[in-house]
C-alpha cells in the first residue's frame, strides 16, 4: 500500500468518466420500457374530496395509474417510517406531496394524461412559520397529532435537552453575558443527475431496480415493507451515483418504480425534471437559533445556554435525528463549564426537510462561530484571542459528558492564520490542543 | 390549438441526417425534439447529461461545427448536414486526448456527471484560444455547473493540457 500513500492517484472510473463510457442510470434503456410521471398536490393542504382517471386512461398511450391502495406493504417510509408513498386517507400535507402515478409510453402521453386527471382538492389552511405552528391554536400539519411538535421521546417529550454542569450558575460567575439569535434558510442539494430509477422483472420474477440511493441498504429495507417482498426478491443495484451530497438519504423515485412494475408488469423509467428535483425532494431545513453565552472579562467563558427550533417540513425526513446532532455539537469546539441546550423539531407545511452535507451540525455553527465574534466585541477582545483562549484541550468535556480527545481546533486555527497571512501573537501560537497548562 | 408545425405544413417526423463524430447517422425526429433528445434517446449516445434540459448547468454541452453548443437548446432539426461532436468522439483509435489525460490526472472529476459538458467547453476554448489565462478559463467555463467542487481541478487541467501543447 505504502506507494500509494501520499500520492495523487487518478480515481479508478476516472477513465470511464473522460470516455462517457460510465451509465447513469438515466443512461439505461431496457425494451419496452414506459415512462412514469407522478400527479402531485397543488395545494399546500388539503383534503382530497375526488380523484377521477377516467379522461386521463384514454389518453391513447396510457398504460394506467398507481394510488396508495395499490401498496402491497406499508405506506410509509423515511428513517422515521413517517413519510407516505403516496398520499393516505386521502390528505395532503405540503405542494408537490405525490397524489398518484401514471404509467404512459413515454413523458409527452404521461404529462398529457396527468393534466386530464380530475383532481378536486378542498385546499385547508397551511402554516409556514415555525413559531406560528407552535401556538395552541395553529392548523395541525398532522391531524392526528396533539401539536406542530415533533415527539422525540416518546409518549409526549418534545424537547431535546442536553445538560452540562449547572447553567444558572455558570451565567451568575461571568462578567459579560452576550446574546445573539441567528436563522439558516432552506436549501437544495442540486446534484447535476435529478432522482431516476428503472424499475423491470428479470426472468427469475425478480423486481429489478437500478437506483441512485446513497443510502443503498437502508433503502432496499424500507422498499422491502412497502413491497411487502424479502430483500431476496428485490435486486437493488446502485453504486453509479451522479452527485448527492445527502439529498439521495432519503427514497424520492425508487418505490413508486418499484410499485409501477408490480401493478403493470412493464418496465419503467421514473425520472425527475430539475423543476421537479428541486421542488419537490427533501431540502435542508431551516433552523433558528438563541444564544446567550456567560463570559469573564479575561475571555474565558463561564457558561452557555443555546434554544434551537428546527422546521422539518410536513414529514420527518432524517431530521429529529439531525436536530440531536445540532444540540450535541451547537456550543463549538470550546471549553464551557456549564451548557445547557434545548431544541424541537417542528412541522409545517413546507416541503420535507431532511439531510444535507455537513448534516444539521453546520446550521449550530454557523451560530456559534458569529456568536463568538460577537462576545469578543463585547469584550473589546480579539477574536483569535478569545478562540485560542477557550478551545477543546484534550480532555475536555462536551454537552453529553463525552471526553474530548484528539482536539485540533487550535491547530487548525494557526493553520488557517498562516494560510490567510495573519501573524498571531506568540502567546496564541505557542498553546497546543494537548493540554491549557502547555500554553 | 391547432400545432405550430399543423399550421404550417412541417412534416410531424423528418429523417434528419448529420455527422456525429465523423459518422454519418439518421434519426426519425419530431419537430420539438432537441438535439439531445435526439443523442440519448434516438443513437443511444448518452455522454451529454440531461441535467436542467433548460441550458443552465452546462452538462449536455457538444460540439456543433467546432462550437459549444447547449444540446437541450438545439433544435433537432437545425442540425441537418452540421458536424456534431459528443465526447465519445474525443478519443481517436483507442487513445486519449492530453485534455482527457489531464483531466484524469488533475481530478477533474468526481461524481463525473458534469464531466462530459466540461470535456467539450474545454475543447472549444483550446481550440479558439490555445494558451489561455485563469480568467478566459473562468470565463468560457461558466456555462457548465460542478456540483463537486473540481472548478480548481479542472482549471489545472486544462492549464496543463496548453502548456504541454507549446
Amino acid at each position: 500500500m505504502n506507494q500509494y500513500i501520499g500520492k495523487a492517484m487518478p480515481r479508478y472510473d476516472a477513465q470511464g468518466q473522460v470516455t462517457g463510457k460510465v451509465r447513469y442510470v438515466d443512461d439505461i434503456k431496457v425494451p419496452g420500457m414506459k415512462c412514469v410521471k407522478v400527479l402531485r398536490s397543488p395545494v399546500h393542504k388539503g383534503e382530497i374530496r375526488g380523484l377521477d382517471f377516467s379522461r386521463a386512461l384514454k389518453v391513447p398511450g396510457v398504460v394506467g395509474f398507481v394510488t396508495a391502495q395499490d401498496i402491497p406493504g406499508k405506506n410509509a417510509y423515511g428513517r422515521f417510517q413517517d413519510m407516505p408513498v403516496l398520499a393516505p386517507e386521502n390528505r395532503v400535507r405540503y405542494r408537490g406531496e405525490p397524489i398518484a402515478a401514471v404509467v404512459a409510453a413515454d413523458e409527452d402521453t404521461a404529462l398529457e394524461a396527468l393534466s386530464q386527471v380530475r383532481l378536486d382538492i378542498e385546499e385547508q389552511t397551511p402554516v409556514f412559520d415555525m413559531f406560528e405552528a407552535m401556538q395552541p391554536d395553529a392548523p395541525l400539519v398532522r391531524h392526528d397529532s396533539k401539536s406542530n411538535l415533533w415527539v422525540h421521546y416518546p409518549p409526549d417529550i418534545t424537547e431535546v435537552t442536553m445538560v452540562k454542569g449547572q447553567m444558572d450558575e455558570g451565567m451568575n460567575q461571568a462578567d459579560q453575558v452576550i446574546e445573539g439569535r441567528y436563522s439558516t434558510g432552506v436549501q437544495d442539494h442540486a446534484p447535476m443527475e435529478t432522482n431516476v430509477s428503472v424499475a423491470y422483472r428479470d426472468e427469475m420474477g425478480r423486481l429489478v431496480i437500478h437506483t441512485v440511493s446513497q443510502t443503498i441498504y437502508a433503502h432496499l429495507g424500507m422498499l422491502c415493507a412497502i413491497l411487502a417482498m424479502p430483500m431476496s426478491r428485490i435486486r437493488f443495484i446502485g453504486g453509479r451515483v451522479g452527485g448527492a451530497f445527502g439529498g439521495k438519504n432519503d427514497i424520492h423515485t425508487d418505490h413508486i418504480a418499484a410499485l409501477a412494475v408490480l401493478k403493470f408488469g412493464h418496465p419503467v423509467k421514473y425520472r425527475l425534471s430539475r423543476e421537479e428535483d428541486l421542488q419537490f425532494t427533501t431540502k435542508r431545513g431551516a433552523f433558528v437559533l438563541d444564544f446567550k453565552t456567560g463570559v469573564k472579562n479575561d475571555g474565558r467563558l463561564t457558561a452557555c445556554r443555546i434554544d434551537i427550533w428546527h422546521d422539518t417540513g410536513a414529514y420527518a425526513g432524517m431530521s429529529p435525528y439531525g436536530l440531536e446532532k445540532c444540540a450535541m455539537f451547537a456550543p463549538g469546539p470550546y471549553d464551557f463549564p456549564h451548557i445547557k441546550v434545548t431544541a424541537r423539531t417542528i412541522f409545517t407545511n413546507r416541503p420535507i426537510s431532511s439531510s444535507m452535507r455537513g448534516f444539521s451540525v453546520i446550521n449550530g455553527q454557523i451560530a456559534s462561530e458569529i456568536h463568538m465574534n460577537r462576545v469578543a466585541e463585547a469584550l473589546g477582545m480579539d477574536p483569535w484571542e478569545l478562540r485560542f483562549t477557550n478551545a477543546w484541550r484534550d480532555g475536555d468535556q462536551g454537552v453529553t459528558g463525552y471526553k474530548v480527545r484528539g482536539a485540533g481546533a487550535l491547530e487548525a486555527m494557526k493553520k488557517a492564520a498562516e494560510l490567510a497571512g495573519i501573524k498571531l501573537p506568540d502567546k496564541l501560537m505557542s498553546m497546543s490542543s494537548r493540554g491549557r497548562q502547555a500554553s | 390549438m391547432a400545432l405550430f408545425a399543423e399550421e404550417h405544413s412541417i412534416p410531424m417526423t423528418h429523417i434528419l441526417s448529420f455527422q456525429l463524430n465523423g459518422a454519418p447517422v439518421q434519426a426519425l425526429v419530431k419537430p420539438s425534439d432537441s438535439l439531445l433528445d435526439v443523442l440519448r434517446e434516438k443513437l443511444d449516445v448518452t455522454s451529454p447529461k440531461r441535467g436542467c434540459d433548460s441550458g443552465d448547468c452546462g452538462a449536455c454541452t457538444v460540439l456543433l461545427e467546432g462550437k459549444a453548443v447547449r444540446a437541450c437548446l438545439t433544435c433537432a432539426l437545425t442540425v441537418e448536414n452540421k458536424q456534431v461532436v459528443t465526447v465519445e468522439g474525443l478519443s481517436q483509435d483507442g487513445k486519449l486526448q492530453p485534455l482527457q489525460e489531464a483531466f484524469m490526472a488533475h481530478g477533474g472529476s468526481q461524481c463525473g456527471y458534469c464531466t462530459s459538458g466540461m470535456l467539450i467547453s474545454a475543447t472549444a476554448l483550446l481550440a479558439k484560444s490555445p494558451h489561455p489565462q485563469r480568467q478566459d478559463i473562468a470565463q468560457e467555463m461558466s456555462g457548465n455547473l460542478c456540483r463537486c467542487g473540481c472548478y480548481e481541478e479542472i482549471t489545472q487541467a486544462i492549464l496543463d493540457t496548453a502548456r504541454k501543447g507549446e
